[in-house]
């Protein structure tokens, strides 16, 4: 595993006095997809929100731990949480785009930068549609709520704006969970597609999809994360009872 | 088995067949009766304030006529303020541009000067009325209170009243040529019942306190959904309630016994009680309300918005302002529109705080009188089925249609133009 973009040494989180994630050590890759897996209420969604911060808004919530971004303790004290989201992207289960236009959506990070040039935004909002493969759906409904979107076209356009702030990291929660095959399938070839420029973790339940999708698989069972490695090798051969029980299907 | 066991249905038509449950048809019908007969009831309310108000529609053209009449017998009378001033000084000063012959039964024409103060409070003897109102007003006092310092005359003013004017004199039997004036002065021996100066009143108040209200109330509002702990918006949100729960007459006391004095100290204007203090009271009335629904609204927002825009790497003012605020807009409008409501029909904190003097004015520091007060302060003093009476009653449908018409337009256009802007089509 060369080129390291993330290191996570010994990282742990409380919720209140119960331990959610407990004394995690991995290493990503950058420019690949890195998949999390494992059963409900395992920690995968809790650490994903770990990598840019997203737990802060919980109160009770401490963590213990290194979480190295190229180098850079995120949860340093002098380290801006703002600037840190603006590196590291995230896609949600549930398609949330703004109350907005279709183009006010994708504009929205940009327009937060203090970039307020029209054609400008115009560029940004073409661009980052093109990337997540729905300008030609959208382009002349630019103005329209996107609201009146369906679901894996939300699902799409909340991906197009966090490409719009242009990340290095993007991170998915269960990004197709909760869309129709086509839509999935929709999504998984703009996961292949992105990992050219960007590292994508995604976290999923659908075996096939981490099979599909992803370079690595990381296992992560009751807060621990008990294997991870080549995608191949975790779905073929993989190093723990507990791992090749999950995978086929035996528990979880 | 079958027969020890009779819980299994058949699909027979005989099962199926329709009941009629007597408990839920009556429940029902007794709700939506109870929402019908609260709309019945309004209805039935302005049925019958308008219809008190009708007689000025049909007598009111011989009295109208008469008093017409009247008033310009008691032009060529060479009244004014007890000789203190000539007319000729007297209109640059207040009336610019109208003529001599109209300005003084516009503003005291025929009226003795023991006859000035029973104009504001028809029926109170001389003696009582002055502490109440000027203190111990002399004449001499009272012009500089009243007129001093107008000269920021708005042309509307001068318009309408020239306007009207001519109209009185070509075709001198129709109602509306007596109240489309600027001059309320309904108990005198030529009782005059302008409404465009209480209208102008009414409107510079809730202008006034709206301006204060709303963005107050919005930012608090936004503060506690956004911003605030869980702890402090547990203090906060109950207290600001609590100021809704405050008597309008306690706001209205506090409003002339101190605001009044404090701001007055601070501005530096001539009338001590005006519209912008009363517009202050009235705010300190509205925001509660305002506060309290938009901060429904703003709460109600979902946290997957916020989440999307921190993700973005927006701070919390940007996500508060660009995300949450437009999320919310209609539930905020809503909350506006309440807060007009409450202003408008604010009586006794305009009775109390306003000044209740009935001038056209664009000045914020000039007293005002609001239409809720108008009819607070004369209704008991009122001759029942006299023009005066009738009259009062068609300010009341007025204020009633005024609300009823700003919401209509609020909820049916203003609204969906803001939705579009902020949320797109």
């Amino acid at each position: 595993m060369k080129d390291i973009k993330i290191q996570v040494n010994d990282l742990s989180l409380y919720y209140g006095e119960k331990k959610a994630l407990k004394e995690i050590t991995m290493q990503v890759p950058a420019n690949k997809v890195t998949a999390l897996i494992g059963p409900s209420g395992c920690g995968k969604s809790t650490f994903l929100r770990c990598i840019n911060r997203m737990n802060d808004l919980i109160p009770s919530v401490s963590i213990t731990g290194q979480m190295l971004v190229e180098g850079v303790d995120i949860y340093d004290k002098n380290v801006d949480v703002v600037n840190i989201r603006k590196k590291i992207g995230m896609v949600f289960q549930k398609s949330n785009p703004f109350p907005k236009s279709i183009y006010e959506n994708v504009a929205y990070g940009s327009r937060i930068n203090g970039i307020n040039d029209k054609r400008e935004l115009d560029e940004i909002v073409e661009t980052s549609l093109r990337q997540a493969a729905i300008w030609d759906e959208l382009k002349d409904r630019l103005g329209d709520s996107a609201l009146g979107l369906s679901g894996g076209q939300q699902q799409r356009l909340c991906i197009a704006r966090t490409l719009a702030v242009s990340p290095d990291i993007i991170l998915m929660d269960e990004p197709a969970s909760a869309l129709d095959p086509i839509s999935t399938s929709k999504i998984e070839e703009l996961v292949h597609e992105l990992k050219e420029q960007y590292t994508i973790i995604i976290v999923t339940h659908n075996m096939q999809q981490a099979a599909r999708t992803s370079d690595h698989t990381a296992f992560f069972y009751m807060g621990e994360l008990i294997e991870m490695g080549k995608t191949n090798d975790i779905f073929t051969k993989p190093e723990k009872k507990q791992t090749e029980d999950y995978i086929t299907g035996r528990f979880g | 088995m079958n027969s020890q066991i009779p819980s299994k249905q058949n699909f027979t038509k005989e099962s199926l067949k329709k009941q009629f449950r007597l408990s839920e048809f009556l429940a029902e019908k007794i709700i939506s009766s109870v929402a019908f007969l609260s709309i019945a009831i309004i209805f039935l309310i302005f049925i019958f304030v308008f219809k008190e108000s009708l007689p000025i529609f049909s007598q009111g053209k011989e009295s109208v006529k008469t008093e017409i009449q009247q008033s310009a017998a008691s032009n060529d009378k060479p009244e004014s303020y007890g000789g203190s001033e000539t007319s000729a000084e007297l209109q640059p000063e207040s009336y610019g541009g109208v003529e001599k012959e109209e300005l003084q039964p516009e503003s005291y024409g025929g009226v003795e000067k023991e006859e000035l103060q029973p104009e504001s409070y028809g029926g109170v003897e001389k003696e009582d009325l002055q502490p109440e109102s000027y203190g111990d007003v002399k004449k001499e006092d009272l012009q500089p209170e009243s007129y001093g310092g107008v000269e920021v005359e708005p042309l509307v003013a001068d318009d309408n009243s020239a306007e009207s004017t001519e109209v009185k004199e070509e075709k001198s039997n129709s109602i509306w040529d007596s109240l489309l004036t600027a001059d309320w002065v309904p108990v005198s021996e030529n009782p005059r019942f302008g409404l465009l100066s209480l209208l102008i009143g009414t409107l510079k108040v809730t202008i006034i306190s709206m301006l204060i209200a709303g963005p107050i109330a919005i930012l608090a509002a936004l503060y506690t959904a956004c911003f605030a702990s869980k702890r402090t918006k547990e203090i906060i949100k109950p207290i600001i309630e609590m100021l809704a729960a405050f008597p309008s007459v306690v706001i209205g006391f506090f409003a002339l016994m101190v605001m009044a004095t404090f701001f007055q100290d601070i501005f530096g204007y001539d009338s001590r009680l005006n519209a912008f203090v009363g517009g202050i009271a009235m705010a300190l009335a509205s925001i509660p309300i305002i506060y309290t629904i938009s901060e429904d609204a703003l709460s109600s927002v979902p946290k997957t918005y916020t989440e999307a825009s921190l993700a973005l790497g927006a701070n919390k003012w940007q996500t508060a302002f660009y995300v949450v605020l437009p999320a919310a807009t209609p539930g905020i409008f809503a909350a506006l529109l309440l807060g007009v409501g409450r202003v408008f029909g604010e009586t006794m904190i305009a009775l109390m705080a306003t000044g209740n003097a009935a001038l056209m004015s664009a000045n914020p520091f000039e007293s005002v009188r609001t239409f809720a007060a108008t009819i607070g302060a004369e209704m008991a003093e009122t001759v029942f089925g006299e023009t005066h009476y009738s009259v009062l009653f068609f300010i009341g449908s007025l204020l009633f249609i005024f609300s009823f018409g700003l919401n209509a337009l609020a909820e049916f256009y203003v609204k969906g133009r803001l939705i579009k802007k902020f949320q797109g089509k």
